[in-house]
């Protein structure tokens, strides 16, 4: 028999027992929430690092030059030129006499290319767009704002110390004096970097831009989807439809759930033996990274979708056999209208996933260093993850800067389809 | 405490082991359990029955508090264990369900070694103080549950393994092994074949001479087998409460006679 | 472009197939579709796929086959001093060929440049034949389905039969998928243990390809060594479980058993938000925040950290399967039925021993499964390492020393200038074809475990 006196008036020890067993609940109860502020305070780092970094890749240094559109100096006939000429006119030449005019005391060849370092060596592709738009501005001298060297660029932007020989600052003395005179002069001014968002990749961190992963990014993902949505929803259709319960459809139903967490690296390894050694697809070109980003995807989509079609009620399907619809007719008139919110919900999740992925299209040669804009499938060109890696492997400081921007970029993109997926689901959202 | 002038008088409450005033019961916006006044004497056992919604379970788990797990359940009025309120805020609830045990409608025995079901409780309470104590009460409750006889050579297979009916047993010694002075059963033997329910039946007889016990039975048969009490619940109101002879032979209320003749439920 | 042309006039023609077989449809039932077997729409859709098909069948094939084709006939014209060189130089010359073809480069030798003159000239015939042949078949084919429309033809049927056949290929893409893995990496793991034995590279404890390049140590035992690549994720990918399973787990307790809903739905969401970052961006923060981070703190304390230590990408890559290991055990831990939480509520228990020591215990078997699933999720991740870990294969057990991974390894041995063939590229295979089978078989029993868990309480 138990002594039951113990529990009824407590006696001392148990009471110190209980007291125990509350402190127990306490702990673990901090522990799980420590747990959530653990990750959630990564997370926060995480993106408070990236946001700090890359902030400032938006806005890019310029200077501020009095340019003297000398039609000797640039090679040009003075009177009328032709427009293949100006276009292939000397731009640099007159961008550094401009130059060594704003500092006339600067000597020496040396000390001269220093100073005509300050500003980026694509600062003559701007002007000969000014040029080319208006031709009439030969023989004259226009104030015009040219893009600064990366160098200059992160010591402005405070990302290097200003101190001539800190870390990581790669100005020399001369070059910082000569800054601080530019402005002083108020020649000196950020404005928006429209080069990350117009152009290709480049060595030059201050022309570098975005432009050419967005579009090959944009390929990869058409080419994914126009083969990943067909198939995986007739292969869900298929599946929970048609299929008749036997070894053969156990057989792909394993298989899709492997496929599922197969290592993404192993399917660029597949893209790498299949299509390009034995198919010979061009190397590095959407089309091919399209192709394995289907197959990373394909698994995703089919799960998703027979979940969306499993949730439609039988009764629905029967209604229509009813009626005398046959299966395929039930299946397009009733069971994929309704189950379409849910197929897309999970396409565009898919698709969200793929355009993060990076691993498999390193396989496949997307990793080559493309200056050009992508204008087809077929062209070689890089992908916004592969740009970021690409950039995250740089050595310049600027690098660091635009890496970060990169990844800003996208995780934007990413963002926009994970709401456009959740408005989706909230606006078709149907209990049966 | 509060000094409610409702039928049952205050000598009556004195007695009760349990007693409830006033209950209310609120699943959110629904009025599941209305106004109910109700004793429970010691060492008896008291069957709740009526039709299924009823509210019979609802006022089962209000005795030792398993509406809190509920999140929208909300709790009125007043309920007492030896005089002492159970939803004051003083109250342990942790203690408490060691006073008042709960017997659930499917036997649910913790996917463990019958020995560790049953120990599992003690344990928690720090109720043993050495294996020898602890093996003690383990078997005691065993045997109390008439189970021991069926188990005693593999208290080390795990409970689920057991039929449905010794599973409930187990359920039953898992409850008593915590000595509570109450235990709550929610239809016990719903799940239950016929000879199962009849040795459930038979130990709840038994059970009688140590605990009170309270419990909810869709079977008129069952309810006038075992138990010396009875209350009629309806749409969440008691209805009728009595001794189970004069309830069976001589319901005072037209619902309750219609339920017992079996007119509707 | 043209072929894009092509297409649409592949289109127009199909969708003038169905006007065509919908009218006819109609016609021959004197305008009343109740005549017909099938609606009128089936016909048309029974002409447009007559039509349609074939001349598409046509053209993938002609896709898929042009490159070969294409290097076969213009290998076969090249002149016979070129046609010596060795194999990786001949690719090198087909390579430009192909690119002053397509891309007006300017070739290094007149050769290339006739090459490339041909490569055009043949593309263009074989482009214009095969144009012409599909497009032919195209409208034969829809004037032989146009001829069999009538009343009783039962075009639904056959529309339909056509649409099964598409949906039963199209739900063996799967098998086909993984066929082609295993095909491709079995043939290029053969090739490479033709000059590494099998057990020199699951054995070695030796890894440095790179001195593979030069001849005299091609397939040399002990270059190929897998051992500390092995070694190497084991150690990362240990150090992410020892990160991501409790505080998966415990978050997912947290969120299931204590937290408000309020809590939860604010939560949730963002715990997800780390399973959706892209793994790159994991890999750059790593490696700019979290290394030096980890080095600096242990150059604080006086020890000596590599600046890729394998601590800092496995913490990374931790983290990010933390959403991974808790939303499995939510699923798990919401599937333990509610009576055993009740009878343990019953008995007096507090919260928190209820899920030690019911909850917990109840759901073990699905947390493992779900445990190992992540296991397999981080053996087989890949930019986080590529990016924090090492490239230095260095067999050691210590997390603050850098060593490299499977996944590295491959990444390294076929980005970059590469030669086909070589034992150093066909390594990356070998070990694609380690990673695959390890992660499959973890993937099989994880599953299985999952499923049988599932049961017992459905
Ligand atoms: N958790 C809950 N939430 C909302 N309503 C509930 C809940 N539990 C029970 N109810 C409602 O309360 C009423 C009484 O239920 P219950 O006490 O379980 O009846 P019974 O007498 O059959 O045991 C029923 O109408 C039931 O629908
Ligand atoms: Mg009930």
């Amino acid at each position: 028999m138990v002594e039951r006196t113990a529990v009824i008036s407590p006696t001392q020890a148990a009471a110190g027992r209980l007291k125990q067993r509350y402190a127990a609940e306490r702990r673990f109860k901090a522990l799980g929430i420590s747990a959530i502020a653990l990750a959630l305070g990564f997370l926060a780092m995480l993106l408070v690092t990236i946001l700090g970094n890359g902030l400032t890749a938006f806005v890019q240094t310029n200077v501020r030059l009095d340019v003297t559109l000398d039609a000797e100096t640039l090679g040009v006939d003075a009177v009328n030129p032709s427009a293949d000429a100006l276009g292939a006119a000397n731009y640099g030449q007159v961008i550094k006499n401009a130059m060594y005019k704003a500092f006339p005391a600067v000597e020496g060849r040396a000390e001269r290319r220093q100073l005509a370092a300050l500003v980026s060596s694509g600062a003559d592709v701007s002007l000969r767009k000014v040029l080319v738009a208006n031709p009439g501005l030969l023989g004259t001298t226009q104030s015009i704002w040219l893009t600064a060297d990366d160098d200059v660029d992160m010591a402005m932007k405070g990302h290097v110390s200003r101190q001539a020989g800190a870390e990581g600052n790669r100005l020399t003395d001369n070059q910082l004096a000569w800054l601080d005179q530019l402005e002083q002069r108020g020649d000196v001014a950020k404005k928006f970097n429209t080069a990350l968002f117009t152009t290709g990749d480049s060595r030059e961190p201050e022309q570098a831009g975005l432009w050419g992963a967005v579009v090959g990014s944009f390929f990869s993902l058409s080419i994914t989807l126009l083969v990943c949505f067909p198939l995986g929803v007739a292969t869900s259709v298929y599946l929970e439809e048609f299929a008749p319960k036997n070894r053969w459809t156990d057989l792909i139903e394993v298989n899709i759930n492997n496929l599922a967490a197969v290592p993404s690296v192993v399917f660029g390894l597949l893209g790498l033996a299949i299509f390009l050694n034995f198919f010979g697809f061009p190397r590095s070109a959407p089309l091919v990274g399209g192709l394995v980003l289907a197959l990373i995807s394909l698994p995703t989509i089919i799960i998703a979708g027979r979940a969306a079609m499993k949730a439609v009620p039988p009764s629905i399907r029967e209604a229509a056999l009813g009626l005398g619809a046959s299966k395929l007719q039930m299946v397009t008139d009733h069971v994929l209208p309704l189950s379409m919110p849910g197929i897309l919900t999970g396409t565009i999740l898919g698709m969200a996933h793929a355009l993060g992925e990076t691993a498999p299209l390193l396989m496949i040669g997307m990793v080559a260093f493309i200056v050009d804009i992508p204008a087809s499938p077929l062209d070689p060109s890089a992908v916004l993850p592969v740009q970021v890696y690409l950039w995250a492997d740089s050595p310049e400081r600027a690098f660091v800067e635009r890496t970060s921007a990169a990844i800003m970029v996208l995780l934007f993109f990413l963002a926009m389809m994970n709401v456009a997926a959740i408005l989706l689901r909230k606006k078709f959202e149907r209990r049966w | 405490m509060n000094a409610n002038t409702a039928s049952p008088s205050q000598a009556d409450r004195r007695l009760a082991k349990v007693s409830a005033r006033d209950v209310n019961v609120f699943y959110g916006q629904k009025h599941a359990l209305k106004h109910v006044d109700l004793d429970i004497r010691a060492n008896d056992v008291t069957a709740l029955i009526g039709p299924s919604g009823c509210g019979k379970s609802t006022f089962l788990r209000c005795i030792n508090r398993m509406n809190d797990l509920i999140e929208n359940a909300q709790v009125t009025g007043s309920l007492n264990l030896d005089g002492d309120d159970i939803y004051d805020r003083n109250i342990d609830v942790v203690q408490l369900r060691a006073r008042i045990g709960m017997v659930f409608q499917k036997p649910n025995p913790f996917p463990k070694s019958i020995y560790d079901n049953v120990a599992y409780g003690p344990r928690i309470h720090g109720m043993a103080r050495d294996q020898a104590e602890l093996d003690e009460i383990v078997m005691g409750s065993l045997e109390k549950a008439g189970l021991l006889a069926e188990v005693k050579d593999r208290l080390e297979e795990t409970g689920t393994g057991l039929s449905g009916g010794q599973q409930q047993r187990l359920c039953i010694a898992r409850a008593i092994a915590v000595a509570p002075e109450v235990i709550l059963m929610d239809e016990p033997c719903s799940a239950l074949d016929p000879i199962a329910t009849a040795k459930v039946e038979e130990l709840i007889d038994e059970l009688r001479e140590n605990f009170t016990i309270v419990i909810v039975t869709h079977s008129m048969q069952q309810a006038a087998r075992v138990s010396q009490r009875t209350a009629f619940f309806h749409l969440g109101e008691l209805v009728e409460v009595g001794d189970t002879e004069q309830i069976f032979t001589n319901p005072q209320h037209p619902l309750t006679q219609g339920y017992i003749t079996g007119r509707f439920g | 472009m043209q072929l894009l042309t092509l297409m649409v006039v592949l289109l127009l023609l199909t969708m003038f197939g169905y006007r065509l077989g919908r009218s006819r449809a109609l016609a021959s039932a004197s305008g009343n579709p109740r005549l017909l077997h099938s609606l009128p729409s089936y016909h048309g859709y029974y002409v447009a796929l007559w039509c349609g098909l074939p001349a598409v069948f046509i053209l993938a094939a002609w896709l898929a086959l042009e490159p070969s084709i294409l290097h076969g006939m213009i290998m076969a014209s090249l002149p016979a001093d070129l046609q010596g060189l060795s194999e990786e130089r001949l690719a090198l010359v087909y390579n430009e060929v192909r690119n002053v073809a397509r891309y007006g480069h300017v070739p290094s030798l007149p050769a290339v440049g006739d090459a490339a003159q041909h490569y055009n000239n043949i593309r263009t015939t074989m482009f214009f034949s095969v144009a012409a042949a599909s497009l032919a078949l195209a409208v034969a084919a829809l004037a032989y389905a146009h001829r069999r429309i009538h009343a009783d033809l039962r075009a639904r049927n056959r529309v339909e039969a056509a649409v099964k056949v598409f949906l039963v290929a199209a739900s063996t893409m799967a098998i086909f998928t993984t066929i082609g893995i295993v095909m491709s990496l079995l043939f290029e793991s053969l090739r490479f243990f033709q000059s590494v034995s099998l057990f020199d590279f699951l054995f070695g404890v030796q890894w440095s390809p790179q001195m593979a390049i030069r001849s005299d140590q091609v397939g040399s035992s002990g270059a190929f060594g897998a051992v500390p690549l092995f070694a190497g994720t084991l150690l990362i990918s240990g150090i992410a479980m020892l990160v991501a399973v409790p505080l998966g787990l415990l978050s997912a307790i947290y969120m299931s058993e204590y937290a408000a809903p309020k809590f939860r739905a604010v939560v949730k969401p963002l715990l997800e938000v780390l399973a959706g970052i892209p793994t790159v961006v994991y890999g750059f923060f790593a490696a700019l925040t979290v290394a030096p981070f980890i080095r600096d703190v242990g150059h604080q304390v006086g020890l000596t950290v590599a600046s890729e230590s394998a601590l800092a990408a496995g913490l990374v890559m931790g983290i990010m399967i933390i959403p991974f290991v808790s939303s499995l055990s939510d699923d798990v831990i919401n599937a333990v039925p509610q009576s055993l939480r009740e009878g343990a509520y019953g008995l007096g228990a507090t919260k928190s021993e209820t899920i030690r020591q019911v909850v917990i215990p109840a759901a073990l078997p699905g947390i493992v499964g779900g445990v190992l699933l992540a296991a397999s999720r981080a053996i087989g991740e890949t930019m986080i390492v590529v990016m924090a870990a090492g490239l230095a294969a260095n067999l050691t057990a210590n997390p603050l020393e850098a060593v490299t991974t499977v996944t590295t390894q491959i990444v390294t041995l076929l980005v970059g200038d590469q030669e086909f063939d070589s034992p150093k590229t066909l390594a990356a295979f070998a070990l694609g074809l380690v990673l695959f089978t390890v992660t499959l078989a973890l993937n099989v029993v994880a599953l299985h475990i999952v499923n049988k868990y599932r049961e017992k309480y459905d």
